[in-house]
């Protein structure tokens, strides 16, 4: 009889579709019940010989719960940096007498930023990110001190200026003189490294919708950082996520803010043209 | 005081006499729990809320006692009847005795 039962749950689950667990739902994002996001798009073109046809925000990989804290702003964690920074905005710092709000006036004045960086800075002759452009703000014209580049002080001014610009679609250049960049981005991205000899290709491309221990991979789209994290109950930065990920396969990272992470991050960015702004955002 | 702490509430404007409606609450405030040791060794004195409470025309709705264990930037989610128009009042405790308070009225009809 127990032999009998065991079988039949054994041809249940053999019966059952090759489906993981991990795999991604079809859940639709609404914040506030009015802002629309778009968390799955089709690839971007330049991404045809990846074999995604489907580009998603990491929020399908996360339970509903955690998916539940960003539908409503008042229950986003990530709101409550976002309060801190608008105190910095308007915050006069530095040799210059000047504050963010001096010469950007309103934080809205930043619409539409978030969703063409990381991008070409003519004067400067570099691809800049925007926490690289908030430090060299901070340093030319307030005169003020440099934050830290993944800093929490950052981390909360990226989520202020990322607010701005959500649910515009992300759309950042990868022709042109960042072309070059975009490129050594690429092949950071195909790269193996550490003990573990994983590139992000291994998981976020070969593997998304698989379990990793016991969390779930997701394709590693950055459209949604700042990302606050329940696990560090704060908010985390894209170079921070970098640095935490290619320490996990047991090698030397490359440092937040270096050249390095900066085409990684223009080249991870453009895996998710298309895809809403949808920062500050929640996950585990 | 505590720095950055800053309390906020999110109810409806207006209900229905009788109406149960979702209250939810959040304050911003680093709850520190008096077991942690900085990097000297040194024990970090214990700075959290230790009592959150909610009145609506002077009657009490809810009185919460907190300890140390309740993380970072307390979140209180509840039901309350609004039998009439009226504000309910919130109060939080620090530690170091400072009082945090907000209201929001409610219309009924």
């Amino acid at each position: 009889m127990k032999f009998k039962a065991l079988t039949a749950a054994a041809a249940l689950i053999v019966a059952m579709p090759v489906m993981s667990l991990a795999d991604p739902d079809d859940d639709q994002l609404v914040i506030n019940g009015d802002l629309e996001i778009t968390t799955k798009a089709a690839a971007p073109a330049h991404m045809e010989e990846t074999g995604i046809d489907t580009i998603m925000s990491g929020w399908h990989f996360r339970s509903d719960e955690t998916q539940a804290l960003e539908m409503d702003d008042f229950d986003n964690p990530g709101m409550i940096f976002v309060d801190k920074a608008i105190d910095t905005w308007n915050a006069v710092e530095g040799s210059a007498g000047k504050s963010c709000a001096s010469c950007h006036d309103d934080p809205s004045s930043m619409k539409g930023v978030r969703a063409v960086y990381p991008k070409w800075n003519e004067e400067a002759g570099e691809v800049r990110t925007i926490a690289a452009q908030v430090n060299d703000c901070r340093k030319t014209r307030m005169g003020a001190e440099t934050w830290k580049y993944d800093g929490d002080d950052m981390a909360a001014m990226e989520a202020l200026i990322t607010l701005q610009s959500r649910g515009m679609p992300v759309n950042v250049a990868i022709d042109g003189p960042v072309q070059a960049v975009w490129e050594q981005g690429k092949d950071l991205y195909y790269t193996r490294t550490g003990q573990l000899d994983l590139s992000c290709a291994s998981c976020h491309e070969q593997n998304y919708g698989n379990m990793i221990r016991a969390d779930h991979l997701s394709q590693g789209q950055i459209n949604a950082f700042p990302t606050y994290r329940l696990k560090n109950a704060k908010l985390n930065t894209v170079h921070a996520r970098f640095k935490g990920c290619v320490r996990d396969t047991r090698a030397e990272t490359y440092k937040p803010g270096s050249s390095e992470f900066v085409a990684l991050e223009l080249y991870v960015a453009s895996r998710g043209n298309g895809l809403s702004v949808e920062g500050p955002s929640v996950r585990n | 005081m505590a720095s950055g702490v800053k309390p906020r509430v999110k109810a409806p404007k207006s209900a229905a006499a009788g109406e149960v409606v979702t209250i939810k609450t959040l304050i911003s405030h680093k709850m520190e729990s008096g077991q942690r040791k900085d990097k000297e060794g040194n024990l970090i004195p214990r700075s959290i809320i230790n009592r959150f409470t909610c009145d609506f025309n002077g009657q009490n709705v809810i009185d919460v006692e907190l300890f140390p264990a309740i993380s970072t930037n307390p979140y209180f989610e509840f039901e309350a009847t609004i039998p009439e128009a009226g504000d309910m009042k919130f109060t939080w405790y620090d530690d170091d005795g400072s009082v945090y308070e907000d209201s929001k009225s409610i219309q009924v009809g």
